[in-house]
């Protein structure tokens, strides 16, 4: 629809930042992961991160990326839902928003106080006659506090789906009698696949290289490639390792962006419908 | 698309507002023009009164920037782009930052309040006569108690640790020399080994400690501690004492066995801009008066002989934070492992983690 | 339209309560005059007097209210051109690559994005300090605001463009008229996303920053080790309760420009 010398006018700034601040690190940390301590040329990373502890630490990052990418779907689809029929919506959606302003380590701070021994949470539990339930560094609060810091990136995109739909597709779809669950798996749910696809991809793929509250809340009983990673660069000081580590998460990452791509075909004909 | 364009202009009216407001906050904090003094040092590690005081004093106008680990600090002072006067890593950091011909050689006579330092705290194996670097705060590694929640265990020995009643109560630092230190030193090896079976046999020792574990946490550990989360953790003695500050129940001890001794010193450099400077701010911070206050704010331990004077007496004598000479002895200052040493640390460090969870 | 029910209503201040307990938990500290976030001793004003009275604290807070607003402005126009350009572009593979091109940002950690980008500005000599921390939080943001303006791109109906095309629209007017209105609650979602990604980062901003510019994430991740202060808690507060203020406010200011039966009928 464009012509080619309008296209590229509007696309050098994307373009220039892809080719700088894109390609060229990823130019540097491939160049950087084929070195060793001593500066030599060698492709030892890349075997090293085959032996057991990186192939375990791979498979947990994914498992954990899953747990949390599901459960802020399952909060934040429904969520999404009911603040698209609010008064306020986009007032509502702001103040969802909101609280992502204030700092991230303040918050976990407050976290480890909330979901503390003797924290309001174990309180409240006392009244029900349960005792002092451990609820730090458990996987419970790990993907708790994940799911917290990433719902906002899930609810908008989902948000924004469901608000352009079209109210006469559903009162058409009760009319014609299908139930409710019906209506929200064979009309609704289709119609917003697009807005939830780019939330998965706005929480799954930055989960898989989540680090710090690994160790605040889960207290290092999780351990994902993300904290393989920070470990090597800041406290083995092994950038070539810590490059190996970061390139197999871009690929891991592109193996997920295929994936999903393909999907997306799927998705597109069905809209057409 | 009018509503946009309308916030794009509000934005950036909002901005130039904010950036007229920095300036003229900037301006009135005064001396502008002046010589800087640009700091790099940890957060909350130095009382602000004094470096008021000092840009009084000297003239100069103090920057002041921090950061969180000795390593990222490392990487920023070697990468350059940035010229800091002032740096204030640890003794290890010091050792590597020579390695990498990162400093500059202090001048001596630029600084005569170095008398009031003990000369126990001079010319240690990390940095011989002083040459690149003046202490500042120094410290133990020891373990953190509280005897409300235990029965009556003490821990004048890191086997202590082991002990199957702590079952889920034990907290340990996110570190692997501290760590694997912990292990070394509790079959009576030196937290320096490089010996491959030491290691080992340190690592399988850990390896039992697992059971006991809570968690792995950093400098978290201050308040969990203090809200009285889990009984015991293996910490730094500052961090011990902001603890004990806050919850009087605690109660701090360093194994008989041997355990980490560590210093945070003031070094210049390479990237400084403003050397006379540096030397004026070393020499400040060494006087007794100003070192005292300074040691009252942070709550750390110092080095500084005439400021110990000074202080409170009850602080002073306080033999968990100020050992005797005698305890001290049987501490060691962390040696330069080399990278490839690190290495193993850390990988038998990470193998120790996924075994706890 | 249909009133929403109780169950909804509850389900939705539960998710609210979660969302703010943190921060509330935080606030609540601020007024404590013992020195930590336990043991609430009595209440005090005290650290609210020390956020005034701590001038760079202050520039500290503006500089990084500055950084986040303007690189998330700039983030966002980058962003939009950066979408339209990869959802009109013919060949699926380039299209499937420069996507996977956009997110290599969101997936690699902050400490190697931190340390690539200082590399590259030492060697192509940026002067570390604001521009530098501006530069880069635009190039972290960038992908976000694509993730969140492609959905709304892709659900847009081609026969809109064509139609207006038809009605002789010139490329500026379609872009103007049809395309930027329709996506709007995309843009609109990438520049806050932006902004969040701002706001927090902690890594990148320590790696590439000098020269005395600091931001508040750097400033609290460097305070842990020797205790975070309720300073920090009650400029929190501060800056919680004027976002809020100014948010709502906002709101109703833009709504009363607009036709107030809108609202309801819109949908």
């Amino acid at each position: 629809m464009q012509t080619k010398n309008t296209k590229t006018f509007y696309l050098i700034p994307y373009f220039a930042w892809i080719i700088l601040f894109v390609i060229a690190p990823i130019a540097l940390i491939a160049y950087y992961s084929l070195f060793d301590l001593s500066g030599n040329f060698t492709f030892d990373n890349y075997k090293n991160f085959f032996t057991s502890i990186y192939l375990k630490l791979t498979l947990s990052s994914f498992w954990y990326a899953f747990l949390i990418t599901l459960f802020s779907l399952l909060v934040a689809y429904p969520t999404a839902y009911l603040l698209t029929k609010t008064k306020h919506k986009q007032l509502w959606l702001l103040l969802i928003i909101i609280p992502s302003w204030i700092n991230l380590l303040l918050k976990t701070y407050a976290f480890i106080g909330i979901f503390g021994l003797y924290g309001p949470i174990n309180a409240f539990l006392n009244v029900f006659g349960f005792g002092e339930t451990q609820i730090l560094f458990t996987d419970f609060s790990f993907i708790f506090v994940s799911v917290y810091i990433f719902i906002p990136f899930m609810i908008l995109p989902i948000f924004n789906a469901l608000d352009k739909l079209n109210p006469s597709l559903i009162d058409a779809s009760r009319d014609l009698g299908a139930s409710s669950w019906t209506t929200f798996s064979k009309v609704i749910f289709p119609l917003t696949t697009n807005g939830v696809k780019a939330g998965i991809q706005a929480v799954f793929i930055p989960s898989l290289s989540l680090f710090m509250i690994t160790r605040l809340i889960a207290g290092n009983k999780v351990i994902t490639l993300g904290t393989a990673i920070e470990q090597q660069f800041l406290v083995t000081q092994n950038w070539g390792m810590g490059s190996t580590i970061a390139v197999f998460l871009i690929i891991f990452m592109v193996i997920v962006m295929i994936i999903t791509g393909q999907r997306d075909k799927g998705a597109n004909t069905n809209g057409k419908n | 698309m009018k509503d946009i364009v309308r916030a794009a202009l509000t934005i950036i009216f909002v901005c130039i507002a904010l950036f007229f407001v920095n300036d003229l906050l900037d301006k009135n904090s005064g001396k502008a023009g002046s010589d800087t003094v640009t700091i790099y040092n940890w957060g909350e590690y130095i009382d602000p009164d004094l470096i008021a005081q000092f840009e009084d004093e000297s003239g100069y106008r103090v920057v002041y920037e921090t950061f969180d680990s000795n390593e990222a600090m490392m990487t920023k002072i070697e990468q350059g782009g940035t010229s800091y006067d002032i740096a204030v890593p640890s003794e290890y950091a010091i050792e590597k930052m020579k390695e990498h011909d990162l400093l500059l050689p202090i001048d001596h006579s630029k600084i005569p309040n170095l008398k009031n330092i003990d000369p126990y705290f001079l010319d240690l194996s990390f940095d011989p006569k002083n040459e690149f670097s003046i202490p500042y705060f120094w410290g133990t590694v020891g373990i953190v108690f509280n005897p409300s929640l235990l029965d009556g265990q003490t821990f004048d020995s890191w086997d202590a640790l082991w002990d199957p009643s702590l079952k889920g109560q034990v907290l340990l630092v996110d570190s692997a020399r501290e760590v694997i230190g912990m292990g070394l030193n509790s079959l009576g090896y030196s937290l320096n080994s490089t010996n491959e079976k030491e290691l080992q046999e340190a690592s399988e020792k850990l390896n039992k400690l697992t059971p006991n574990v809570k968690a792995i946490i950093g400098d978290e550990v201050t308040q969990l501690m203090v809200n009285q989360e889990a009984a015991v953790a293996l910490t730094w003695s500052g961090q011990a004492a902001d603890m004990m500050w806050e919850n009087e129940e605690l109660d701090y001890s360093v194994p008989e066995e041997g355990s980490n001794l560590w210093f945070d010193n003031m070094v210049i450099p390479k990237t400084a801009a403003n050397i006379e400077g540096a030397h004026a701010f070393i020499n400040f911070m060494l006087d007794a008066e100003v070192a005292a206050q300074n040691a009252d704010y942070v709550g750390y331990s110092i080095p500084n002989a005439a400021a110990v004077e000074l202080m409170d007496e009850e602080v002073t004598s306080d033999e968990r934070f100020y050992p005797t000479e005698e305890t001290r002895d049987n501490l060691e200052v962390y040696n330069n492992l080399g990278l490839e040493m690190l290495g193993v640390y850390n990988e038998l460090f990470l193998k120790f983690k996924m075994g706890t969870n | 339209m249909e009133r929403t029910s109780k169950t909804a209503k509850l389900y939705l201040a539960l998710i609210f309560i979660i969302l703010y307990a943190p921060i509330l938990y935080l606030i609540f500290y601020s007024f404590n005059s013992g020195g930590s976030m336990s043991n609430f001793e009595s209440f005090t004003w005290e650290h609210y007097g020390a956020v005034f009275s701590d001038t760079r604290l202050i520039m500290i807070l503006i500089n990084t209210v500055i950084v986040a607003l303007l690189s998330a402005l700039l983030a966002t126009i980058i962003g939009v051109f950066g979408s339209l350009g990869i959802v009109y572009m013919r060949n699926k593979s380039i299209r499937n690559s420069l996507l996977s091109l956009n997110n290599v940002l969101i997936v690699s950690p902050d400490v190697v994005i931190g340390a690539s980008f200082l590399i590259l500005f030492t060697m192509i000599g940026v002067k570390l300090g604001f521009a530098s921390v501006l530069i880069s939080h635009i190039a972290f943001s960038i992908p976000i605001v694509v993730l969140m303006v492609l959905p709304k791109l892709q659900e847009m109906n081609s026969s809109l463009i064509d139609a207006a095309a038809d009605l002789g629209a010139t490329k500026g007017e379609i872009l103007r008229r049809v395309i930027i209105p329709f996506i709007k609650p995309g843009i609109f979602a990438g520049f806050f996303m932006a902004l969040t990604y701002s706001l927090d980062d902690f890594a990148v901003t320590f790696f590439v920053t000098g020269n005395g510019f600091s931001t508040l994430s750097v400033e609290i991740y460097s305070m842990a080790r020797a205790g975070i202060t309720l300073t920090i808690n009650a400029l929190s507060g501060i800056i919680f309760i004027v976002t809020l203020f100014l948010v709502v406010g906002y709101y109703f200011i833009s709504q009363r420009g607009k036709n107030p039966v809108g609202m309801g009928v819109r949908k």
